[in-house]
């Protein structure tokens, strides 16, 4: 913070308080790039190691410039005679998929009567949608695994799908409240005094305006989905083992495996991160519960 | 918002006096009130009942391996693990960990913020390369600081330290929390840095510019203007933040696996039911942790729902 340059107190800065005030800003811009990339350091690493033989992948000092390969997502996928994550991979994805739109079907119409068409005392209810968010996954952990042993549901990937639905429908409720509150009431009530009815005004008024924001809730729904591991660990076995279950079984060391584990590890974030960039500008909406726009 | 509401209060006086439209009105309550139903039964049902089990089974000394040996036990389970050192600690573990986790992570997620509220060359990058930690798989990342960065032998930290001829520690034998708190810090900033950045763009760029032209330097402007705008948005992200934090599981189980003194409550709970079959103990300790948990949701229900009517009255 140089002080010359900011305490001029006139509009008209003189040539070299302007000169030391780009300066400044210059060398902040540079060091927002450097803490960019070191934040950045551990992924990228990741994705290089993954691409390394597993014996220059456990060099010291790295290797940077090592050969590249395929090795590592060849083991991955069960080459090398390992168990194949393909099964995992498609449980997670029908998992994530369907509890995902589980809760579009159960949170849309629940946030239209809490915006468009508001039950009374909406703002309560919606509280209390909040308030089971903030329940912790152990509160109910052990009467669920009971639940699931008793009923045969164990290892049923269809009992993580209605976990994940209750998981994620507060936030999704929240967000499409606060989505859907957007829509400017007088133009519904316009369009209802022309004589339009309810479907055309949900599909001519309504969706195109919230739809932007019914697609962010949606990826952010997928992306807690995706990496939920207390449940699919606990109520999971061999058949409906998710993603995150089958990475575990990387905890422990297996002699040479960095590669394999770098490959398996972005393999396994790819549909996270690409669905978190996708909703990059809704991403603070959703995740603060719609209480940051 | 006041417009909305006011339609069924007034239908409803202009009802009392004959039976057939007070009928009509409770149809249209209850027609209002239908798309919310399924969402409201479905949620009670999967999150409530289960801890209403939960506290029931808390009450009793249940272990799984002994079914027959099942029977009421009071508060007993609580008096267990109060007193029990081990789950003592872990209650204490999860305090340390979920403080110093949000903490340091607001205080860099403020940095963060503040580096990317100007403009220069490639921000939008920079604001990308930074939102990548948080959009890991947990368990990836977990992993990706256990064996990648941590490994003693070829992990990335002692073979940059091996170029400058420094330490080559055991980081998560020697500092196992330290290690728990740093994968965990590095995810979070991110989400910290974006609500702040957030709250920074809802300034009023006005009073600032004001501000400046009245000859307040940058330290004045950030110190009297920023930060108490940015208080509301601070207290979002530390709640918001804690209450993930407190229920974590993936960092402790897979870099430490709970062990070296970095059990958790979400840990201890689990290990307790599912290693050691004790139900009972099990319930109550998680019992403590939503205790634990509504404390903290209490407040942050307060900061959201100050931030919601302020966002309403708009």
């Amino acid at each position: 913070m140089s002080a010359t340059a900011v305490r001029t107190p006139a509009p008209v800065s003189d040539p070299p308080g302007a000169r030391s005030k780009r300066l400044k800003g210059a060398g902040l811009g540079v060091l927002a790039w450097v803490v960019g990339l070191l934040f950045f350091l551990p992924i990228a690493w990741m994705a290089l190691t993954s691409f390394h033989s597993e014996a220059d992948a456990a060099t010291n000092p790295p290797s940077f410039t090592a050969a590249l390969t395929l090795d590592g997502y060849r083991e991955f996928f069960g080459a090398g005679g390992g168990a194949s994550p393909w099964p995992a991979l498609i449980n997670s994805t029908v998992a994530s998929l369907t509890s995902t739109l589980l809760v579009l079907v159960l949170a849309l119409p629940a946030a239209y009567a809490l915006s468009i068409r508001p039950v009374k005392k909406w703002t309560d209810v919606l509280f209390f949608f909040l308030s089971t968010k903030m329940l912790p996954a152990v509160a109910g952990l052990l009467p669920l695994y009971l639940f699931a042993k008793n009923t045969g549901l164990l290892d049923n990937i269809w009992l993580l799908v209605v976990l994940y639905t209750s998981m994620n429908l507060p936030i999704a409720v929240w967000m499409m409240q606060s989505f859907l509150a957007e829509v400017p009431v007088a133009v519904i009530e316009a369009a209802q005094l022309d004589g339009a009815k309810l479907p055309t005004v949900l599909a001519r008024i309504v969706a195109p305006i919230a739809a932007p924001g019914i697609a962010a809730t949606a990826l952010i729904c997928f992306i807690f989905s995706w990496n939920e591991l207390l449940f699919a660990r606990v109520l999971t076995g061999v058949v409906a083992e998710t993603a995150p279950v089958f990475l575990t079984s990387f905890i422990t060391s297996q002699g040479l495996f960095l590669a394999k584990v770098c490959a398996a590890s972005l393999v396994i974030s790819l549909p996270v991160l690409a669905a978190g960039f996708a909703a990059q500008d809704k991403l603070v909406q959703g995740l603060s519960l719609g209480a940051v726009k | 918002m006041t417009a909305i509401t006011t339609p069924p209060a007034a239908t409803e006086r202009a009802a009392a006096p004959g039976k057939q439209p007070d009928q009509n009105n409770k149809l249209r309550a209850w027609a209002t009130r239908a798309p919310l139903l399924p969402a409201l039964v479905f949620l009670i049902v999967v999150t409530q009942l289960p801890f209403v089990a939960t506290l029931v089974i808390s009450l009793f000394d249940w272990n799984s391996l002994y079914p027959d040996a099942r029977e009421f036990a009071g508060l007993a389970n609580y008096a267990e693990v109060l007193g029990d050192s081990d789950l003592r600690n872990s209650v204490w573990t999860t305090i340390l960990l979920t403080v110093t986790v949000v903490l340091v992570s607001l205080v860099l997620g403020l940095l963060l913020a503040l580096l990317l509220d100007r403009k220069f060359k490639g921000r939008g990058i920079v604001r990308t390369l930074l939102i990548a930690p948080f959009l890991v798989v947990p368990v990836a990342a977990a992993l990706l600081w256990k064996h990648v960065l941590f490994n003693p032998e070829y992990g990335l930290f002692n073979g940059l330290l091996s170029y400058v001829g420094g330490p080559q520690p055991d980081w998560i034998s020697e500092m196992p929390l330290m290690a728990v708190e740093a994968s965990l810090i590095w995810q979070w900033t991110p989400f910290m840095m974006l609500i702040l950045l957030a709250g920074l763009q809802s300034r009023d760029h006005q009073q600032i510019e004001a501000a400046r032209v009245d000859g307040a330097s940058d330290w004045q402007i950030f110190r009297h203007l920023t930060l108490p705008h940015l208080r509301r948005y601070l207290e979002l992200g530390a709640l918001l933040g804690s209450i993930y934090i407190v229920q974590n599981f993936d960092a402790v189980f897979t870099l430490t696996s709970g062990g070296l003194g970095t059990a958790n409550l979400p840990y201890t709970v689990y290990q307790t039911f599912y290693q050691a079959h004790e139900n009972g103990l099990a319930s109550a300790a998680g019992v403590l942790v939503v205790i634990g948990s509504l404390i903290i949701a209490t407040f942050a229900l307060r900061v959201v729902s100050s931030l919601f009517r302020e966002e309403v009255s708009r």
